[in-house]
């Protein structure tokens, strides 16, 4: 029996060195002294100057794809990318409004086409160079210039978004030229009239890059076969280069990644000495890694852990609403076409209740397919309030017998408007069997069938929605409805002119007005029923300070500071 | 004795690497077909609500999708003749190299939670054995089928609440603190402490280890527990025992020399086999524990449909496996003189 005992006191003893460890807390931040504490101009406004010195740990959901902002388009690149690099022109922190950055100050000429930007002076890229009207001039036409795959959507979706087609001329370009008038001017010439282009400048994915750095590592070198092209440069990778308050330091994908702080910056200096960005694609393990210690803030908080995470003393911060949830009808599959029945689903849908019971705190019932902070939004669209008496009327009008509605809604996936589709999904189906529809539910998972069947013309009734990418409603409702697209199914000339002449109006009061009068006219038409806007929240812990959220997520982490 | 079985070994190795060839192939086309015939593609994965039909389109042509699926194939293959798997559409790397980066991370865990599942398995289901039909051998019995029914994910989470929230013993992600900085030599954080001479950067590592460690063993901890306890059992009720204790043998040597020796071989084989199977779900594991390994890469590329990676990964992951179990099969021979002679 002795060597059973032997054999059993090994696996206890595996088991004892496997559990007793120990149990001092990891602690991330450090005291060295740091420049004196202010903010950046990014964060203008924000709280109190914070401590400076220390190190910030936060979690990220995912490792950026490249540090290039015009080669991304997903949050993760842009987070970083918007630490390293600067763009012309920022969004005041905690809103939309457009403000200075590299560029002190600009206008356009009178016909809308001519943009003058007077740069800041005696600023560096890190590498040394300096930052000139040469410079940014390189920038735009380096964009305007990609060639092959780098035009893909995959790669320079903002680009396309924003200026549309390249120097090739195979689609039409807002973008026509940039010179250097002088050191510190920049003019740039576009196409046709467009205002909408200055707010889109505000992305991070019009960040101006060192030129030389852009040309020593390779930036656009694009390598393999036509089938299989592979992205070969550095500069993306080990040598990102720009202007911002820190500079890059190190990146072992799957691990982490480290900025530091720029102590030559132009600006008012960083108060961290570095930033640590974790990769964490768990949701649960970010939180638990924040309750932990092991990190000291995240993003993309589920909003069934807001509450539990307040209790247990960490900060979360909201980003204010950028975002619409909606119920899409595709006009191509009767009875959508029937403006009645369209109506009568508007009415039918208690779209109120299902905020109050299903969204986390700051959600608000939506009354149009744009935010209230997007300039264009107005009180006067009318407003469809829940009345099944009224939808059952409108039904009977309508004269539609085929009830049956094949009802969209997505699996394997929460959005930030839509945390749970399938409540969602079955909170508006009792709704529309109330007064009398018949519905057939349909679903797939979200990147796996749906999004393709939907966004292919498919579906018939479907949940979907967006989160802005800057802060102008051409990004809304110009998206959605300024061309006919298969997912809405109708061609309305009256909504498509108008959205394009909002878009090509240079004056921001007249083009407010000219997209308060397109919600009016989109919400009488009546594409869908939106009906949410939510808050997205970030969490911190105790002790972090600085963070301004941003509805367009153009957050500095220059003011933060970890107490 | 090894003399004499060495050529033959030599030829069974050999013998079995050529295997790999129309396993590899055929595994080739079926992964081909199978991650093209998932619904969406890397494009819609990419874009999300963005994925107009014109841009999924224009991507697809960028990446060749739009061609048919033989001549895609054909493309394909002459890259992976090369060890060329491409490189990731989502994360614009070069997954040949990406995966050998990541391969230590997860050899390492998978090496953790193998020690865990042996040094923990073989004693328990030796005592069950042992003590058949007692308290402890209900006990074990219940456990291990607990242990293989236990998701990793839940499994995951009650370790991380257990020994990181309430006993603030333990970390919960990564392989090292992330304030911690290491040179990586070999990228196996144990072995690159020890060349670095840091001993704290040593019990980091460690201790990151222990509990995605655990979460990823305890299957194969069930099985192996199980298994020893069933083949110790048949041996001891084998007449040589009989004998050898009729003889008056120690009790501790007829346990080592006849019962364990004798009921290893099974053992053995569900080891190798945990092994390989380990390297899958590694890819749970290093979700839940934010690990940095191919798992995770893997798992991550499954959910953006990134072709390139899952293609490369699952070879690479079929590669290994079945080195594993050849090198068990290798072991066989010197474990068990029957089938050395045979």
């Amino acid at each position: 029996m002795r060597n059973n005992n032997k054999l059993i006191a090994l696996g206890i003893a595996a088991v004892l060195v496997v559990t007793a460890c120990g149990s001092d807390k990891k602690s991330s931040s450090g005291t060295t002294p740091g420049s004196a504490g202010g903010t950046t101009p990014a964060a203008t406004g924000s709280s109190a100057p914070g401590k400076a010195g220390g190190t910030f740990v936060f979690g990220t959901s995912a490792d950026p794809v490249v540090l290039d902002g015009a080669f991304v388009s997903d949050g993760e690149s842009l987070r970083v990318v918007g630490q390293i690099f600067e763009t012309l022109v920022t969004t005041k922190p905690g809103g939309t409004d457009i403000v200075p950055l590299l560029a002190e100050k600009w206008s356009s000429s009178s016909d809308g086409l001519a943009w003058t930007f007077n740069l800041r002076q005696g600023v560096k890229f890190h590498d040394g160079t300096d930052f000139n009207a040469k410079a940014v001039c390189f920038n735009f036409d380096r964009w305007f210039n990609f060639k092959g795959v780098a035009q893909s959507a995959s790669v320079s979706y903002y680009w396309s978004t924003v200026f549309g087609g390249f120097s090739d001329g195979v689609a039409p370009s807002l973008y026509k030229s940039c010179a250097a008038k002088d050191d510190n001017t920049a003019l740039i010439t576009l196409t046709s009239p467009s205002a909408a282009f200055l707010s889109g400048l505000a992305i991070q994915a019009f960040s101006i890059s060192s030129p030389d750095a852009i040309t020593k590592y390779e930036a656009d070198k694009v390598g393999g076969t036509g089938d299989a092209p592979t992205f070969d440069g550095t500069f993306g990778t080990k040598h990102p280069v720009g202007t911002g308050p820190f500079k890059f330091d190190s990146w072992t994908p799957g691990d982490k990644l480290t900025i530091v702080r720029n102590d030559t910056y132009w600006g008012v200096k960083a108060l961290l000495d570095k930033v640590i960005f974790k990769a964490i694609a768990d949701g649960p393990a970010r939180r638990t890694a924040l309750e932990t210690g092991e990190i000291q803030g995240y993003d993309l908080v589920d909003p069934a852990d807001s509450q539990a995470l307040k209790d247990g003393g960490f900060q979360l911060l909201l980003r204010p609403a950028f975002n619409v949830g909606y119920v899409g009808f595709n006009q191509a599959k009767p009875p959508l076409d029937n403006p009645k029945i369209r109506q009568a689903i508007a009415y039918a849908l208690n779209r109120e209740a299902l905020v109050k019971a299903k969204y986390p705190a700051g959600s608000q019932v939506a009354t149009q397919f744009q935010p209230p902070l997007v300039f264009g939004w107005t009180d006067k669209v009318p407003k469809y309030d829940y009345d099944p008496a009224k939808a059952k009327a409108l039904i009977k009008e309508s004269g539609v017998t085929n009830l049956n509605l094949e009802f969209y809604y997505p699996s394997a996936i929460s959005r930030p408007y839509m945390p749970d589709p399938t409540a969602n999904f079955e909170a508006f189906k009792a709704d529309l069997e109330a007064v009398g529809f018949k519905v057939t539910p349909k679903t797939a998972p979200w990147r796996s069938g749906y999004l393709d069947d939907v966004n292919g013309g498919n579906a018939q009734v479907y949940l979907l929605g967006w989160t802005g990418d800057y802060g102008d409603p051409e990004n809304f409702v110009g998206t959605f409805f300024r061309t006919k697209q298969p997912v809405w199914g109708f061609d309305n000339k009256e909504i498509f002119d108008a959205l394009t002449k909002a878009r090509d109006t240079a004056d921001l009061a007249s083009r407010t007005k000219l997209y308060e009068d397109a919600n009016v006219l989109i919400m009488k038409f009546l594409p869908g029923v939106p009906y949410v806007h939510t808050q997205p929240a970030l969490a911190f812990a105790k002790g972090v300070s600085g963070y301004v959220p941003s509805p367009v997520s153009l957050e500095s982490l220059a003011a933060v500071s970890v107490g | 004795m090894l003399i004499e079985t060495g050529p033959r070994v030599i030829r069974f190795i050999a013998r079995r690497l050529l295997l790999l060839i129309p396993i590899l192939f055929g595994l080739s086309i079926m992964l081909f077909i199978w991650v093209r015939a998932l619904p969406g593609g890397p494009a819609t994965a990419l874009l999300g609500e963005r994925a107009t039909p014109e841009r999924v389109a224009q991507i697809n042509k960028a990446y060749g999708f739009d061609k048919s699926l033989i001549t895609q194939y054909f493309t394909y293959m002459k890259r992976v003749v090369r060890f060329d798997f491409g490189q990731s559409i989502t994360l614009r790397k070069d997954v040949t190299a990406e995966l050998v980066r990541r391969f230590p991370a997860t050899i390492e865990l998978s090496m953790a939670a193998m020690l865990f599942a042996i040094g923990v398995g073989i004693p328990l289901g030796f005592t069950a054995a042992k003590r058949e039909r007692t308290w402890f051998d209900y006990g074990a019995v219940t456990a291990s089928l607990v242990g293989v029914s236990i998701p990793v994910f839940f499994l995951g989470q009650i370790l991380k609440w257990v020994f990181a929230l309430k006993l603030n013993w333990l970390p919960t992600i990564g392989r090292l603190t992330p304030t911690r900085e290491l040179v990586h030599h070999t990228n196996f954080n144990v072995i690159d402490s020890i060349i670095a001479v840091d001993g704290s950067a040593l019990w980091d590592s460690f201790k990151h280890l222990i509990l995605p460690g655990i979460a990823l063993g305890t299957i194969p901890l069930a099985i192996i527990a199980r298994i020893t306890r069933a083949s110790v059992l048949e041996v001891l009720n084998d007449d040589y025992v009989r004998t050898a204790r009729a003889k008056g043998l120690r009790t501790s040597t007829v346990n080592r020399v006849h019962v364990l020796r004798n009921s290893m071989l099974p053992i053995v084989t569900v080891i190798g086999l945990q092994t390989g199977l380990l390297l899958s779900g590694a890819v749970l594991t290093e979700t839940v524990f934010a690990w940095g390994g191919m798992g995770q890469l893997i798992s991550g590329a499954v959910l953006d449909k990134d072709y390139p990676v899952i293609q490369g990964g699952v070879m690479f992951l079929a590669i290994v496996f079945v080195l594993v179990n050849l090198l068990v099969d290798v072991l066989y021979a010197f474990i068990d003189p029957r089938i050395r002679v045979s």
